[in-house]
């Protein structure tokens, strides 16, 4: 990246973390597998809804579901209130279940499709009941970047962070994918479902973790040296995020790549708090 | 905010392809609405179809991202030289100081939606040369104008609805701003397919007739497809008088409902708000508004009470969805552009398809185009889920005689 007289440092220190993913069951269990443990290989366990009102409990799917319990157990790690907080959404697809669904209602007879699954088919979803559930009516991005979503989302929570005055300092971040069915399942493999939540803040405080300082490289992204966590990382594109996470469940600096798209990654320097 | 120079823009719709068709048909209040003849719907509905589409081929290099989204994007990029002017940019800046930030909420489901009635009737599996990456994943369209442009700088997509392309600018102002990078094409394109007309036929939210916004006998919106462009650039000079810029954003949740806007319109209140304080500017300082005025009973109800609240009932205003349908996630950037060329004509668009306004909205709504001189323009986009948007284009200009300065 050329210099820039002009250039604000993007910095922000991390409040709260979340994670859900094939054997990384919540953030204070997956610390130890990532710190040296190393995973046993069970299914991404979504944890089960305590908010929304009943009638839209039974309306969203697991997508939703894993964003709102993602964006949760952030906002409890940092004892944040989510409905106090400006959000970054990123995934790669929304919600493969339902787009299944609705392509098979249009190439049969009647093309009926349900008016619930037209409006949970939004790439917002999950942003939208979020807002329901949370109360939440500040600003919410949604962002979308293929196997680059997760940096790209921790890149525009930067750049929010970095923009006077508007997030009143704190912001939640929220990535998560979850496998299509089939067929298109074939067409976009994905391993299993993976969801990552931080609370980022652009000053230390109480509840400061580490900090993060973050450049566009166009080094290639940071692997895992386990393989079973390689194999994570590559099966699921919220889970490029894992090196991240890594560096945070041990404890120390560290500087690691993650994807944006093939000429582009994003690097993040991480100290301590 | 420190304004930021809109230094090219383009748009593509019903109403014709560029800047010259576009600025025609809204000087002479020509629809581009036309009776459903999408594919084989068979829906009573109005819909604002790009013909040009069809005929649209894309570079042989890249024909994996061969979708009518992408064709409409190849379409609207080769318009009013807009390509052409990002190459120049990326030459003056270095490829990898531009961003690509794009708004679509249904990018190439229609090639997913052709492929689900072509699936092998024993394994099930979609038809070979059916590539997800392509045509249907919603960075499609940004990784396709990324290898047209030859860019490499940051680049996502905003899939948000119908506020995905109007929340594109604050993305890109933010990034601009914080010195990640010196310009970023901006836009939305989003076409038609099954899944919006049926999904909105099952809402029961399409109208029967060309959709006619804040009239007291509106039936609902007319679907619409648009690619529109912006090349946001930051400049060392000052922008030349006449140039638009983008002076504010604002954005918010309404935490209310998925498919229904909150009543009052308080989200909706919020983001104008946070648009106007981010440009610096009061509400008496907007010469015209652009609603989002979709025609739904609901849309313009909640909008017309925010606007009211927050201008009273003295702004102009007027939605042009009458014109081009409702280009859904391609509506925020084809608004802004209409909401920039508003500023350079000075024209304020009448509300085409309206014919008596609805007496309990209470705001000026525009049934005749009118001239008058425009300096400060906001443009609103909405969409399911809640989500918000707002922009404010303010026209670079001396000092009207007993008028507020533009920008400086």
């Amino acid at each position: 990246m050329s210099e820039d007289r002009d250039r604000v440092p993007l910095t922000a220190w991390i409040d709260g973390i979340a994670l859900y993913g094939p054997g990384l069951a919540g953030w204070p269990a997956a610390r130890h597998a990532l710190a040296g443990d190393g995973v046993v290989a069970t299914p991404t366990a979504i944890p089960k809804l305590a908010v929304l009102p009943p009638a839209e409990r039974r309306r969203v799917g697991t997508v939703v579901r894993l964003a709102l319990a993602t964006g949760l157990a952030a906002c409890e790690s940092a004892s944040a209130d989510p409905a106090e907080l400006p959000s970054v959404f990123a995934s790669s697809g929304g919600d493969g279940s339902n787009c299944h669904a609705i392509c098979e209602a249009l190439a049969s007879g009647d093309r009926l499709i349900s008016p619930i699954r037209f409006h949970n088919s939004v790439n917002n979803a999950a942003s939208g009941y979020w807002g329901i559930a949370t109360g939440a009516m500040a600003p919410s991005a949604i962002v979308s970047a293929y196997d680059g979503s997760f940096a790209a989302g921790l890149l525009e929570a930067l750049v929010q962070l970095a923009t006077p005055a508007e997030t009143a300092g704190r912001l939640l971040l929220v990535a998560y994918d979850v496998p299509y069915p089939q067929p298109l399942q074939s067409t976009r493999p994905m391993d299993d479902a993976c969801g990552i939540g931080l609370v980022l803040h652009d000053r230390a405080g109480a509840h400061s973790i580490a900090r993060i300082t973050v450049d566009s490289t166009t080094e290639a992204p940071t692997t895992m040296d386990d393989p079973q966590l390689e194999g994570i990382r590559i099966g699921n594109p919220i889970a490029r995020g894992l090196p991240l996470l890594a560096a945070l469940a041990a404890g120390e600096s560290r500087r690691v790549v993650l994807p944006i798209h093939e000429q582009l990654g994003l690097a993040v320097t991480l100290a301590g708090p | 905010m420190k304004p930021v120079p809109l230094t090219h823009f383009t748009a593509t719709s019903c109403i014709g392809s560029g800047l010259a068709a576009t600025r025609a048909a809204l000087l002479a209040g020509a629809s581009g609405l036309r009776p459903c003849d999408f594919e084989d719907a068979e829906l009573s509905t109005w819909i604002g179809r790009v013909a040009a589409v069809d005929a649209v081929e894309l570079p042989p290099a890249l024909s994996r991202f061969d979708c009518r989204n992408n064709r409409l994007a190849q379409l609207g990029l080769q318009q009013d030289g807009f390509a052409d002017a990002v190459r120049a940019a990326a030459d003056r800046h270095g490829p990898a100081r531009v961003a690509v930030i794009l708004g679509t909420s249904t990018s190439g489901i229609l090639t997913t939606e052709q492929a689900y009635r072509r699936r092998d009737p024993a394994s099930g599996a979609l038809p070979p040369g059916f590539d997800y990456r392509g045509s249907h994943n919603v960075n499609s369209v940004v990784e396709f104008v990324r290898a047209v442009c030859d860019l490499s700088g940051p680049a996502l997509a905003v899939s948000s609805a119908c506020s995905s392309s109007a929340k594109v600018f604050a993305t890109a102002a933010r990034m601009i701003a914080a010195g990640l990078v010196d310009a970023a094409v901006v836009g939305g394109v989003d076409s038609l397919c099954l899944t919006t007309l049926y999904g909105f036929n099952s809402l029961e939210l399409l109208s029967p007739e060309p959709c006619r916004p804040f009239d007291a006998a509106r039936r609902g919106i007319s679907i619409g497809e648009a690619a529109a462009f912006a090349l946001l650039q930051r400049l060392p000079e000052r922008p030349a008088d006449g140039s638009v810029v983008l002076a504010g954003y604002g954005e918010s949740s309404d935490a209310h409902h998925m498919s229904a806007p909150h009543p009052q319109g308080l989200g909706a209140r919020l983001a104008m708000s946070a648009a106007l304080a981010r440009a610096g500017l009061g509400a008496a300082q907007i010469d015209y508004i652009n609603l989002h005025g979709t025609a739904t009973p609901s849309n313009d109800a909640a909008e017309g009470a925010a606007v009211r609240e927050l201008f009273g009932d003295r702004t102009p205003a007027s939605s042009t969805k009458g014109y081009t349908g409702h280009a859904l996630g391609a509506a925020g950037a084809l608004e802004a552009v209409i909401s920039a060329i508003a500023l350079q004509q000075n024209l304020m668009p009448g509300s085409a398809g309206t014919r008596a306004v609805d007496p309990s909205i209470g705001i000026d709504i525009l049934l005749e185009g009118r001239s008058r001189p425009l300096h400060h323009v906001l443009t609103n986009s909405f969409g399911f889920g809640g989500t918000n948007a707002s922009l404010i284009l303010s026209k670079v200009g001396p000092l009207p005689v007993g008028g507020q300065r533009a920008i400086p």
